[in-house]
């Protein structure tokens, strides 16, 4: 019985590629696999080719695998592009349809299937996805009831008759590979799971799931790949909670309406992808010297300009620290995994009405879209702080006449108590110019200095974030530390047991919290290995010069990049921290 | 009960003497009393700009915020808190250049929010430049030769975008002026108020005796029906848009407020949003 295999499905896009690893996926999670499953998809609605690639395993996983066990293809093309993939023992179902043939060297077996005529025959040619699906459970020696009540539960709104002929053609799929093999492969036998119930979700779902637990109840957003399911769930569930989504004329607006939202006292949110933070960035600097909360989120997609926006990077790093002209307190979040996501939302947004400053949610494409498997999320660590907010005039001394709160207070720890507008006896202004503590223009220099002082103190003696990184420091001393930040943590894991197997010792740190720097934490691990990897997916290496700005020891500090637009796979990772090893560079 | 001198606070403008925004101020610190509300019930956004600094003349909550952005800083305020009069003012440069996407936008949205346009058709605080509401010929800094560009009809403009208010009044006529502000906060929806604001310093083609001369006030005209829009674009034409009065009011249109589905009746900032145990799991089932 094997631990764990990868299944790809590919074909043409918008030929229902997404429900064929939908309804595989569910059905497994639901059975306790743990999985993770990306899309390689394109900037266009139909056409180009298309797919999904899903990894099952009895272990906890966060990558896609280098090779793969089982393609199921629509197209020619498929094959074509995918075979490589595929090692000795594997197998690819392929439509007849398409008299489907294998590449030179590829050994794998080729199982042709007719998908289009058995779905034909039952009704509906789009059912091929199901045949596949059939097929694809047969071929693990899933049971057919585990996929059918899946089909049960997600066409059930269309009626029986639809139902009906869903679960006859994945019987017609699961009774062909009986006949063709004589039932399930043993090569693909997967070794029981341990039957626990999980969920099974993309970054951005987790995202926006946490922004309704955190209690936010106003999203202004401008759509965007690989942003836009965030609005997309939060308009379908916001309303139950009596808040709403806007969708705005550009990400400005989306942004100065979460400003004027949070300012009003209601928790909001906008996400974007970079080319609509380059258009925020003078409102994020608003947020900031208004100090009112904000709070953004960026999945980052291959840049510059429109750059590769389907795509995977982590390229928007050094414009998240930087962007915004003059100087603020700014905090940006980076979490790893989907689970985080939904954590790091609710911490985000305490976070934002405690320092009273923009939050940066940053993630990347892989980890927006990307599928996998998190364990049940936990009620009770979901907690809401809104900081020194005032919403009672109670709380409040009677203003004479004309008088006004002093909502810019000059304060110890730099941050002022915040009165909502509406409340009496709370009357003050507010404005992006300099101001005094009653938020009145003032251009006095000693004014200005003290200002500046009190917004940047808010942030300086750190902030209350949980876990500012991950670590898994197995050595005292180690050869070497690998640091990652975003989706990169599962594929940093794998190939540091690779490298282990090599006799090497190596330390894993993924950075959570990239602003203010976790400077302290990072230079502790930094200081006791031998050598300093950073592996990112970008061309210049932002987050190595972070650190070589930060901790120092640039020395010893070099970087693994990739900037093709495809994730990183453990055997890259493996073989370049390899050479770096070897020859001391890439 | 408040009255107008609730609304003025001890800043001294710092706009020029003789400069349309100080009756504009005066109107709106009226039509606020005369409404019946109170300092804290307005919540005032404003742009960037000689008239922007508005905000910080009104003795109210204020919001002067950043340049083009007050209209979607304002709906994002009103959404939060919708018991709020959320009251908008700028200059012709902050909400038909820089923030003009946002104004029809806005206008299309229809939230129940009060647009004031301070409109002197020149840059005044970057002194002097061609603003898009100037005459074509219309010589300033940056147009030496005179302006080669036409000149934004924003009433015209409102009235396609399909705006259910649209009136424009002029500084000197502060009663007029008020009952216009009045109007327009008593509408469930967008209204937008545009204002000639004559700039003295740095238009002299557009004074005070030269509106006086062109102005048309439609408060005079009996046959002026404002419940129709056909007639109000064709006066608008005819006249150039140099008219004054209540040019376009349609009551039946909904407001945006009123539109979203689940919206509820007490504002979101005064709702507990600490969500259920209950619904949390019943959330996560989809993901199941």
């Amino acid at each position: 019985m094997i631990k764990q295999l990868s299944w790809k499905v590919g074909g043409q896009q918008g030929e229902g590629i997404d429900s064929t690893g939908e309804i595989f996926s569910t059905a497994l999670n639901r059975l306790g696999y743990y999985l993770y499953g990306y899309r390689h998809f394109s900037s266009r609605i139909k056409g180009g080719h298309s797919n999904t690639k899903i990894r099952i395993s009895v272990h906890p996983i966060r990558a896609v695998s280098d090779d793969l066990d089982i393609l199921v293809a629509f197209d020619q093309e498929t094959i074509d592009l995918n075979a490589y993939e595929l090692h000795s023992s594997g197998v690819v179902l392929a439509d007849s349809k398409f008299n489907p043939s294998l590449p030179e060297k590829v050994a794998a077996r080729l199982i042709s299937i007719p998908f289009t005529k058995i779905a034909q025959d039952i009704g509906l040619a789009q059912m091929k996805n199901m045949v596949a699906v059939g097929a694809s459970s047969a071929l693990l020696g899933l049971s057919k009831e585990a996929v059918q009540e899946v089909i049960e539960e997600k066409f059930s709104r269309k009626g029986q008759a639809v139902v009906h002929k869903n679960m006859q053609a994945i019987g017609e799929g699961f009774q062909y590979i009986f006949q063709e093999t004589g039932g399930p492969l043993k090569e693909f036998q997967l070794a029981p799971s341990d039957g626990k119930k999980r969920l099974y979700m993309i970054g951005n779902d987790a995202v926006a799931l946490g922004a309704i637990a955190a209690g936010a109840r106003i999203m202004a957003a401008y759509p965007i790949t690989p942003s836009s399911e965030i609005m997309e769930y939060l308009i379908k569930r916001l309303p139950q909670f009596g808040g709403t989504v806007v969708q705005t004329e550009d990400e400005i607006a989306a942004i100065s309406m979460v400003v004027g939202a949070n300012y009003g006292g209601v928790r909001a949110l906008t996400a974007s992808a970079g080319p609509g933070l380059s258009l925020m960035t003078e409102a994020i600097g608003l947020s900031g010297m208004t100090e009112t909360p904000a709070v953004i989120v960026n999945t980052q997609r291959g840049g510059p300009s429109t750059g590769l926006p389907t795509k995977q990077e982590q390229s928007d790093i050094n414009a998240m620290i930087y962007g915004t002209h003059g100087e603020i307190p700014k905090i940006v979040i980076a979490p790893s995994t989907a689970e985080e996501c939904f954590y790091d939302t609710i911490q985000a947004f305490n976070l934002a009405d405690k320092y009273q400053c923009p939050v940066v949610i940053l993630t990347d494409l892989a980890l927006s879209l990307g599928k996998q498997t998190v364990n049940p999320l936990d009620y009770d660590q979901i907690k809401i702080d809104r900081g020194k907010m005032i919403t009672d005039s109670k709380d409040l001394k009677e203003l004479d006449n004309s008088e006004l709160f002093e909502r810019y207070q000059l304060t110890d720890d730099g941050i002022s108590p915040r009165v909502l507008p509406g409340v009496k006896n709370g009357l003050h202004h507010v404005t992006g110019v300099e101001h005094n503590e009653v938020g009145r223009p003032s251009e006095h220099a000693a004014n200005r200095k003290q200002m500046m002082e009190k917004r940047l103190r808010k942030l300086q003696e750190g902030i209350d974030f949980n876990d500012p990184v991950y670590i898994q420091a197995t050595y005292e001393q180690p050869d070497a530390l690998i640091v990652g930040i975003n989706s990169t943590r599962g594929v940093i894991g794998e190939a540091i047991k690779m490298l282990e197997k090599d006799g090497l010792s190596v330390n894993h740190l993924h950075i959570r919290q990239l602003l203010p720097f976790p400077t302290e934490i990072v230079k502790a691990h930094v200081e006791k290995a031998k050598k300093v990897i950073v592996v990112e997916n970008n061309a210049t290496g932002q987050l190595a010069n972070l650190l070589k700005l930060y901790v120092g020891m640039s020395e010893k500090i070099s970087h693994v990049g990739k900037y093709d637009g495809t994730p990183f796979l453990p055997s890259e990772v493996y073989h370049q921290c390899k050479e770096l090893f070897v020859h001391g560079h890439v | 009960m408040a009255t107008f001198k609730d609304f003025r606070n001890k800043v001294k403008p710092n706009w020029c003497p003789g400069c349309g925004d100080f009756s504009v101020l005066a109107a709106m610190q009226r039509a606020f009393a005369n409404q019946g509300l109170n300092p804290e019930d307005v919540m005032l956004v404003s742009g960037i700009g000689c008239s922007g600094r508005i905000s910080g003349y009104m003795n109210a909550y204020g919001f002067h915020g950043i340049h083009g952005r007050a209209l979607p800083i304002a709906q994002g305020l009103k959404l939060a808190n919708r018991d709020l009069t959320v009251v908008v003012a700028g200059g012709d440069g902050d909400g038909f250049a820089i923030g003009m996407s946002h104004t029809i936008h806005a206008i299309r949205r229809n939230m129940d929010i009060t647009y004031i346009v301070m409109d002197n058709q020149v840059y005044g605080l970057t002194k002097g430049q061609t603003s898009p509401r100037s005459d074509v010929g219309f010589k300033t800094k940056s147009t030496p030769d005179g302006s080669i560009e036409s000149s934004i009809a924003p009433l015209e403009m409102a009235l396609t975008a399909g705006a259910g208010f649209v009136a424009q009044g002029f500084s000197t006529n502060l009663k007029q002026l008020t009952r216009l502000i009045q109007e327009g906060l008593q509408h469930k929806g967008f209204s937008l108020i545009n204002v000639y604001s004559p700039c003295v310093t740095y238009n002299k083609i557009n004074t005070y005796d030269w509106f006086k001369e062109h102005l048309v006030n439609l408060d005079e005209d009996e046959g002026y029906d404002p419940s129709n829009r056909m007639m109000a674009m064709q006066k608008l034409m005819e006249s150039n848009g140099l008219v004054t009065g209540l040019i376009y009011r349609n009551e039946n249109r909904k407001s945006y407020e009123e539109q979203i589905p689940g919206f509820r009746e007490m504002p979101l900032t005064k709702q507990d949003v600490k969500i259920g145990k209950e619904e949390f799991e019943d959330l996560l089932t989809e993901f199941a």
